[in-house]
Parts: C-alpha cells; sequence; structure tokens
C-alpha cells in the first residue's frame, strides 16, 4: 500500500472540511449550467478616492492661509465674508460636514488608545492645522473654514449682549464637553460630538428628526445670541481658545494706534471686546494677589474632588457603551431574556458569546473608564480652577482690544474704527 | 517704566506658552503619526456576523439606507424554492408579490435553466432590511447578505448603524479594500 493512497482521500476530506467551514450552510450545491450561464457582475463601487481627501487637506490649508493674511494684513470684513460662504458650500454642503476638525480630536484620541485603530493623515491634518494657526494667527479658523461656525455666523441678525458672567460661565462647558468626548472616544464607546453634531443634518439636508430640530434651534437662537455653538458648545472650539489666547499675532481692530473713541465698544456680536482697563481696577489687583494666590493653591484640590466625583459614578458613564449595558441590564433585570422584543438581548443569547465573556468585556471596559473618569474629572477641576483665579488677574490694557480666547476673527469691529494707517 | 516691564514680562508668558504649546501638538502629532496610515478607513458590514436584525434599514444617517443587499452568486444554489425571496410557508407556489419577502418587492426572479433561477437585486429599491439576507441564510445557502455601499455611503466619522448593530457586525475597513464580500473572505477574516 502506497502512502499517497492513503494521503489522498484525507486531503480530500480535509478540503471538504474547509470549504464547509468556510460557508457554514452550503446546503445547495452551486448548479454547473448548460446553457453557458455566467455569474453577473456584482458592482462594488469604489468609495471616494483617497487624492480627493488629500485635496480636502489642501482646501482646508488654502482656506486658513488667505483668511489669516486677510486678517492680519487686509483687514477685511468683506472677503472674510465670502470666505465663510466658500467654506460653508465646500465643507459644509459639498462634504456635508465629514470629515471636520470639530471631531477629529477623538480619532485623535481613539488611535492612541485603541491597538488596532490607525488614524489617516486627512484626519491628523484636520486636527493639527487649524490649532497650529491659532497658535500663530488667532481664530482663522472660526472665521472661515469651519462649516458649523460659518453657518451661525452667517445667520446673525440682532446679536443680544450676554452678561459678562452668563458667557463665563457657559464658556466652561466646551471644556467638559471636550473632556467627556475624549473619554467616551478613547474607550470605544461613541464619537458624541459627531452624534451630536447640530449642523451636520442640514448640511446632509436630512436626519433623524430631532437633529434637525436641534440644528433649526441653534440657528433661530443663532440669529439673537451669535454663535451659540461655538461659545458654549464646541468642543474644539475650546482648545482653538487656548490656543488663540496665546497666539503670536492677532487681528487687530485698529490698523494704527486706538484713540479711544469707543466706537467700536459695542460693534461685536460676541461680547470679544476688552476694554481698556480702569485705574481703579488696576488698584484693585494689587490687592487681590493673596486670593490669587489662595485660588492657585486649592487647584490640586479641585483636580482631586472632580477626579474623585467623574470616577465614583464611573458605571453610570460606562453604561453608553453597549456591552455594559447589557451586562447589567441582564443581571439586573434578568426577565427581559423572556422578551421577544428586545433586539440587542435576543442578539447576544443567540450568539455564540457567553454571559462571561460579555462581563468579562464589560468589566474591562468599566475599568478602563474608572481611570479614564479620574483624568477627565482631574482636568475639569483644572479647568475650574483656572477659570476661579482668572477671575483675579486683570491684565493692564491701555485700548479696546479683542479678546484673543474669544474672538472669532470675524472682521466686523474694524470697519468702526475711525483711525487710519 | 513700571508699564514697560510688565509688557516684557507678558511677552515672555506668553512666548513660553506658546512654545509648550507647540511642543505638546508636536507631541500629539507624532504619537498619532507613529501609528497612522496613509490610507482611509471606510464603514463595512462583516456578513458573517451580521444577524440580520434590520437596524441597517432604519439606522443609516441616509434614507433610504447606504446598506444593500448584494449576491454572492457563485455561493447561490439558483433555488427555484429560495428561501430569500418567498416568505416561508407561503400558500402557493406563485411569486406574486405577497408571497415575497423583500418589503420593496426589489428581488428580480429570472429563470435560467430547468431548475434553476437567478436571484438579483435591484439595489434602487433595496431598503437594506435584510429580511431576504436571512431567509436565504435560514434555508439557503446564506448568499444573499448585506454590504454598505461605498457610491452612496457618506463616510461617517461613526457610522450612525455601527452603534446600534447588536451584533457588532459593522466595523472600519480599509479604503484600499473596501467590501467584505462573501467568498472573498472567510469567517475568520483570511482571505480565500
Ligand atoms: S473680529 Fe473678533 S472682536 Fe472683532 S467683531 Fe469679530 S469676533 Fe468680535
Ligand atoms: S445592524 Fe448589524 S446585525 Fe443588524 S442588519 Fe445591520 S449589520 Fe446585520
Ligand atoms: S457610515 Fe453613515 S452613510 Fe454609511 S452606512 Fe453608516 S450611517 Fe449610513
Ligand atoms: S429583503 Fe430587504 S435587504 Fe433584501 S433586497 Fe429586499 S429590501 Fe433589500
Amino acid at each position: 500500500m502506497k502512502l499517497s493512497t492513503l494521503i489522498l482521500p484525507l486531503l480530500l476530506l480535509l478540503a471538504t472540511a474547509v470549504t464547509e467551514e468556510t460557508y457554514g450552510q452550503q446546503r445547495f450545491p452551486a448548479p454547473e449550467f448548460e446553457s453557458g450561464y455566467e455569474y453577473p457582475d456584482v458592482s462594488t463601487p469604489e468609495p471616494r478616492a483617497l487624492s480627493l481627501e488629500y485635496g480636502d487637506v489642501i482646501v482646508l490649508m488654502g482656506f486658513l492661509l488667505i483668511t489669516s493674511w486677510v486678517v492680519i494684513k487686509k483687514r477685511s470684513r468683506r472677503w472674510i465674508l465670502w470666505m465663510s460662504v466658500g467654506a460653508l458650500l465646500y465643507f459644509g454642503f459639498w462634504r456635508e460636514g465629514c470629515i471636520c476638525a470639530v471631531g477629529s480630536g477623538q480619532n485623535m484620541a481613539l488611535s492612541l488608545s485603541d491597538p488596532a485603530y490607525m488614524v489617516s493623515y486627512t484626519v491628523i491634518a484636520f486636527f493639527i492645522l487649524p490649532l497650529i494657526f491659532s497658535l500663530s494667527y488667532g481664530r482663522v479658523f472660526c472665521a472661515s473654514a469651519c462649516p458649523l461656525g460659518v453657518i451661525q455666523d452667517l445667520v446673525i441678525v440682532k446679536p443680544v449682549k450676554v452678561p459678562v458672567w452668563v458667557q463665563k460661565s457657559l464658556g466652561m462647558f466646551p471644556f467638559v464637553y471636550l473632556a467627556l468626548a475624549l473619554l467616551y472616544a478613547a474607550t470605544g464607546t461613541d464619537f458624541i460630538i459627531c452624534r451630536y453634531d447640530p449642523f451636520v443634518g442640514i448640511f446632509r439636508m436630512g436626519a433623524e428628526f430631532h437633529l434637525i430640530v436641534l440644528g433649526i434651534s441653534f440657528l433661530l437662537i443663532g440669529m439673537f445670541v451669535a454663535r451659540p455653538y461655538c461659545r458654549f458648545v464646541c468642543p474644539y472650539g475650546a482648545l482653538l481658545k487656548v490656543t488663540s489666547m496665546f497666539s503670536k499675532r492677532h487681528l487687530s481692530i485698529t490698523p494704527n494706534q486706538c484713540i479711544q473713541c469707543k466706537l467700536c465698544a459695542g460693534s461685536c456680536p460676541f461680547g470679544a471686546i476688552d476694554k481698556p482697563t480702569p485705574d481703579k481696577l488696576v488698584k484693585e489687583i494689587k490687592g487681590r494677589t493673596g486670593k490669587f494666590l489662595l485660588y492657585a493653591a486649592i487647584i490640586p484640590l479641585l483636580m482631586l474632588i472632580g477626579g474623585f466625583a467623574l470616577s465614583s459614578s464611573h458605571v453610570f458613564l460606562a453604561k453608553a457603551h453597549p456591552d455594559v449595558y447589557l451586562a447589567h441590564l441582564l443581571i439586573d433585570e434578568p426577565e427581559v431574556m423572556d422578551d421577544p422584543d428586545n433586539l440587542d438581548v435576543q442578539t447576544f443569547l443567540g450568539s455564540d458569546r457567553t454571559m462571561d465573556e460579555l462581563v468579562e468585556s464589560a468589566e474591562e471596559i468599566q475599568a478602563s473608564f474608572y481611570t479614564g473618569a479620574w483624568l477627565t474629572g482631574g482636568f475639569i477641576g483644572l479647568v475650574a480652577g483656572f477659570f476661579l483665579i482668572s477671575q483675579y488677574i486683570v491684565r493692564r490694557r491701555a485700548d479696546y482690544e479683542p479678546n484673543r480666547g474669544d474672538c472669532y476673527s470675524c472682521g466686523r469691529c474694524i470697519k468702526y474704527c475711525p483711525v487710519q494707517k | 517704566m513700571e508699564r514697560k516691564k510688565t509688557k516684557s514680562r507678558r511677552e515672555f508668558i506668553n512666548s513660553s506658552m506658546r512654545f509648550g504649546m507647540v511642543l505638546a501638538l508636536g507631541g500629539v502629532g507624532g504619537l498619532a503619526f507613529r501609528k497612522s496610515t496613509g490610507d482611509q478607513w471606510v464603514w463595512q458590514v462583516d456578513p458573517f456576523k451580521c444577524s440580520w436584525c434590520g437596524r441597517c434599514a432604519t439606522h443609516c444617517v441616509l434614507n433610504p439606507s447606504a446598506v444593500k443587499c448584494v449576491h454572492a452568486y457563485e455561493l447561490c444554489g439558483y433555488c427555484d424554492l429560495c428561501g430569500g425571496y418567498l416568505i416561508p410557508g407561503h400558500s402557493d407556489r406563485s411569486t406574486a408579490a405577497e408571497n415575497q419577502l423583500c418589503p420593496t418587492a426589489a428581488i428580480e426572479r429570472k429563470f435560467i435553466e430547468e431548475p434553476y433561477y437567478e436571484y438579483k437585486i435591484n439595489e434602487d429599491l433595496c431598503i437594506g432590511c435584510a429580511k431576504c439576507a436571512e431567509g436565504c441564510s435560514a434555508f439557503g445557502n446564506g448568499s444573499l447578505h448585506l454590504q454598505i455601499m461605498h457610491h452612496i455611503c457618506v463616510n461617517c466619522n461613526e457610522c450612525a448603524i455601527a452603534r446600534v448593530c447588536p451584533s457588532d457586525a459593522i466595523k472600519r475597513v480599509k479604503g484600499s479594500d473596501p467590501y467584505l464580500m462573501k467568498g472573498d473572505f472567510t469567517a475568520d477574516g483570511g482571505e480565500t
């Protein structure tokens, strides 16, 4: 008996086993056609070409460069207006709001935490470029490259003045939102910035009902409270704000020397123009150093409190993850297993995943939420601390100047200044 | 004099903060860059994980959904009694609309030769409800299955269906290889 006679059937057996394994349920053999029938082609259209994605980066770069030049050198509101219309059409209605810098931080966070996810060059560019420009020339991205920003800018009708303390306190929310968004992205749970993007539905001309309502309400409110999303929600705006605060150059209201005519004082729809510091205040600050030091000293405490508070609710936070949610549901309310309408439960029961595997995965995710919640809470505490001490830092200012953190470089105030070059 | 001093101090603080932020940005960018790809990501349904729950039809940001049924013809048995085409236990053998599984009558049946029939999806009608794919997997070869069609999909940063898919079947795939067609790869992800 030859070896091959033994091996051949074995190999055949193996081969059939493999094909069966491959297709699972090949119940009926593929027919052998006699009529010369050929399988039709299955169309698999390609996604948008990679070169076009790189093209988007170049377009963004172009918008940022031209806007910077307009803001610093040309100083023309009209130019900025037309640039922002262009950005609305290209990044908004043509590219349908994706990919955008506002959400890109989540991809960065996910790629740093998830070993399997690699972020693409385009996303890195969309994340980094506006921040670099913000460090150099202020928030030129907001002025006329961000589709979310410009759509709000274009609907401003009659801006009302928001009380300073309201503006300042609500201005903390973007930092909280940013921290939570990064937490949810890094744990692979959800991209909440994209999910609650109020304008993407408008750009796509269709979305879930509540998103359309959200978008339209933001625009309606935005007619009177200028750029509400930018000022009180936008998490990427938080990053742009801190980078812009230390920008190398920035739009200035006057082309030359401020003559304190006050003409521009009320011209900013966003309340972003700082008045000269009154002498009285300057004297007061001197007496405030003690308070300043006190608040600076309690920052670590605030960070601890924030971290502790958030980490003790890490289970609640983690329930946004489907695995954690399902594991808790099955343990707390086992009767859902008999509910034929609960799709998630039924799918889980029908899958070959065991309860132990689910619980193990849920525990892992909860553990990473615990660590993440400490970091997030600490960060929120830090921001609160800075907010507190910023009340006691008064910069000596002789002129009317745009607030570098809050100014969107929209250029409206420029034409109010009577000073000539 | 004193003003000048505060001014230069302020400038010093500003430029050191700026320098620090450039460093931080460079650090984050560099870290991300080390683990980056020149390719792009798109979303795709893993047909071996899909449990035909129907959410693909209802949760895509587009209406009708960018998810469509595709037919892996080489796997199909070309059966007369197609589990993906006819409602199980249908009254007679007619192929009238009320006997069809597909809610939009998107499957076109064509006689090829005795006893074989070809089933073709009309993509314009298909809403990606997975009813046919479920039927085909239950009674047939599982050759009908769902895929995200990339000329329709707007490639959301986070696919709205991926979030709600109970089987975790929707995943990111490389843009250079954007389909997970049955027959082209195996359940464990290998290529055939
Ligand atoms: S350029 Fe800045 S300060 Fe001037 S109106 Fe626009 S946002 Fe306000
Ligand atoms: S949501 Fe998931 S399980 Fe449901 S039909 Fe789509 S891919 Fe299949
Ligand atoms: S990525 Fe967006 S458009 Fe594409 S299938 Fe998912 S939800 Fe639909
Ligand atoms: S049954 Fe559903 S998935 Fe299948 S072809 Fe019809 S609409 Fe498409």
